[in-house]
């Protein structure tokens, strides 16, 4: 069904659909809307969910991994600082392999304080252990958070999901989307696997303990685990992606490729600009310009060998890092692209445009520019900068 | 109540096993908290003491479910376990009653834990939360917490030349659970296991939130004769420094009044970390402190009396 929805609405509509046992969240600009529109579905009955109100994202993420360590169905949304006060709690989850789904809505994190959207909050928390997931617009925030479910509980991943989306530019940002049915919903998702947790073995009269301490003898191990069960997400996630396009129309992979087989410059971007960047892209190649894009939606588990292959035909790579890593030379998509291209007999020269932070607008002609940049490049085989700030005052 | 005999004949769910030390307050207390509740429980642990020392992995002395996630959130985790239940029994999929309560220190509870406790008291999740009060942080080498008592000397207010021990009085935090107007809460120690035992069984009967300080000796950092574990807590009561009493719906009520209230010199005497105010110099600290506990006793018997 044709809806008109926000992407904060498509989380909010998503997650009544998948009716969990557990919400437990806090307020955060701008994915405050979220807790809002379900908590009302809470209170009109139109869910079976419990709904925590808690007092701080630190015990949001406490009560969803005290709930999913019980057997239920958790979900929490946040953004930025929220994200961040949970940093704790968001390795815990993953390391007692909890199939917890949060949304995010990415936004900058403080100082300065700004509530506008850049990727620093989830690339921060790319080594939590978590699934990322990125939504260019309303339809994919939607659908990737009914996939989440699957992904996260499948019994070779069971790993936390965090599914995001742009802060303002689309969690405010009203598109026509295709809604499916709430029994579509349900029969895709089905019911939780089964999984050790507390309130079982108290039925079975067979106790656990979770969360023991591991010393020298035992970390490294589970630990170890949980990279495998990462690993395995990279199979999962493209089998689910496919199902759920044979059933509704849209499938899903690692990424999009947008005009990049034939390319010989091209663009790696996430969320929201992938959309500004395709209209580039098609106007570039009007004037016969050959320029491509790459619109990355699985950022963990990194998609090493898939992206190595889709763009090793390429003689210059622009990584388009929403987000700063504040290290001198990079942002923090920019090393991960390089190391997947470095085997490569014949590698592509690779620059960084760090661009967009703190809702900084990137407009057609900054990625016109980019890809300017790159037939630069390209042309003269040399490199003159590894990394330029995009729509900056210097 | 049952009687230690009966008591005695119950299955231990906190066992023997664990690494806490010989003379540890807080194995007494989990133990007889569990011996207490006579039916299914869920437990968690703040990070501390009582969880190193009882889940090396692959060991564990608990014989129930149990959960530990990390330090200051405790109270939330079990919001959560305590959230999935309700949602799970009202589907039908659980179908016993189960009891949840959450351990930890005072570090876990008074200070890095206090915001996660206020909010699970707050919004009333059924649970027992159980302090297991030593009065400092012990598992990281006996620093101050909020708990300490003034003039202790721990390793971060440590009594020297010119400042001796902590110099701030302890929060009381019984008083500040009172006011989130949760059902039940208490003071107790191990040392009278009756005290213990009647208030975890009147606790777990509210459908709510409740709340027991526990006063656990540690004979590593207060630091006293292992041997002495009971009865060091049952003189904390005799000369009400630490005072035993419950509040029930708002009322106050003295569970336990000395026949003979010792002065506090008496407790002192038998710990290292106030060894400085038995110093004749200190004799001023030591009238001041009387004098407090003095005044706080007096509260108390007051909100007893107009309960």
């Amino acid at each position: 069904m044709k809806v008109a929805k926000t992407a904060n609405e498509a989380f909010a509509e998503a997650m009544r659909q998948i009716d969990p046992d557990v919400v437990a969240a806090y307020p955060i600009t701008p994915a405050t809307e979220i807790v809002q529109i379900f908590s009302q579905f809470v209170a009109d009955g139109l869910v079976k969910t419990e709904f925590v109100a808690v007092e701080s994202e630190h015990s949001a993420m406490s009560a969803c991994i005290g709930a999913s360590a019980s057997g239920a169905r958790a979900m929490t949304g946040t953004s930025s600082q929220g994200l961040a006060l949970m940093w704790e709690m968001l390795y815990i989850a993953s390391a007692l392999r909890l199939p917890i789904i949060m949304a995010v809505v990415n936004r900058a994190l403080s100082a300065p304080i700004n509530i506008h959207c850049d990727h620093s909050d989830t690339l921060g928390a790319r080594d939590s252990g978590w699934i990322q997931i990125y939504s260019e617009n309303v339809q994919e925030t939607y659908d990737n958070v009914i996939q989440a479910v699957r992904i996260a509980e499948h019994p070779d991943v069971k790993l936390p999901v965090m599914v995001t989306t742009d802060g303002f530019i689309l969690s405010h940002c009203l598109e026509t989307m295709d809604m499916l049915t709430d029994e579509e919903v349900k029969e895709f998702i089905g019911d939780p696997p089964e999984r050790e947790n507390l309130l079982k073995s108290i039925e079975e009269d067979k106790p656990i303990t979770i969360g023991a301490l591991d010393l020298q003898d035992y970390y490294f191990e589970h630990k170890r685990q949980v990279s495998e069960a990462m690993k395995n997400a990279l199979k999962v996630i493209p089998q689910i992606g496919k199902e759920f396009g044979e059933k509704f129309g849209r499938s899903y992979d690692f990424f999009e490729k947008y005009n990049l087989d034939d390319a010989e410059v091209g663009i790696v971007v996430m969320g929201s600009t992938a959309g500004t960047g395709k209209e580039v892209v098609d106007e570039m190649r009007k004037e016969g310009k050959k320029v491509g894009l790459l619109k990355l939606r699985i950022f963990r588990p990194f998609p090493f060998n898939q992206l190595s292959e889709a763009l090793s035909h390429l003689k210059v790579v622009g990584v388009m890092d929403r987000a700063d890593g504040v290290n001198s030379y990079c942002g923090p998509l920019f090393p991960e692209i390089c190391a997947c291209l470095y085997d490569l007999p014949e590698r592509p020269k690779v620059v960084d445009f760090i661009y967009g932070l703190g809702g900084r607008d990137i407009k057609k002609s900054d990625i016109e520019g980019i890809f300017n940049d790159l037939l630069k490049i390209s042309e003269t085989g040399k490199k003159e900068f590894n990394l330029k700030y995009i729509g900056v005052r210097e | 109540m049952p009687s230690l005999k009966e008591l005695s004949k119950r299955e231990e769910r906190f066992v023997s096993g664990h690494r806490l030390c010989a003379g540890c307050g807080a194995g007494v207390i989990a133990r007889m908290v569990m011996l207490a509740i006579d039916k299914p429980v869920v437990a968690g642990c703040a990070t501390g003491c009582l969880e190193v020392a009882s889940t090396i992995f692959p060991y564990s002395a608990w014989k129930i479910p149990w959960i530990h996630s990390a330090f200051e959130n405790v109270a939330a985790t079990i919001s959560g376990v305590e959230t999935a239940y309700r949602a799970l029994k009202k589907q039908g999929k659980i179908s016993k009653d189960v009891v949840f309560v959450a351990f930890g220190g005072d570090g876990g509870t008074y200070d890095i834990g206090l915001q996660s406790l206020s909010g699970a008291a707050e919004r009333g999740h059924r649970m027992l939360y159980i302090c297991y009060d030593n009065q400092a942080y012990m598992n990281t080498g006996i620093q101050r917490s909020s708990a300490t008592p003034k003039c202790a000397s721990t390793t971060t207010s440590p009594a020297g030349k010119v400042i001796p021990g902590k110099m701030q009085w302890q929060k009381d935090l019984p008083s500040i659970m009172v006011a989130h107007g949760v059902p039940y809460v208490a003071t107790s120690i191990p040392g009278r296991w009756n005290d213990l035992i009647s208030k975890v069984e009147k606790a777990i009967k509210f459908d709510g939130f409740t709340f027991i300080d526990v006063l656990s000796p540690c004979r590593l950092g207060w630091p006293h004769d292992p041997s002495l574990t009971l009865e060091i807590s049952r003189l904390a009561a005799d000369t009400c420094i630490w005072p035993l009493y419950e509040v029930v719906e708002g009322k106050y009520r003295l569970t336990y009044k000395p026949k003979e209230k010792k002065p506090v010199v008496e407790w002192f005497k038998l710990q290292r970390r106030f060894s400085h105010l038995l110093k004749p110099e200190n004799s001023s600290l030591l009238e001041e402190i009387q004098k407090e506990v003095d005044r706080r006793w007096e509260d108390l018997l007051n909100k007893c009396e107009s309960s």
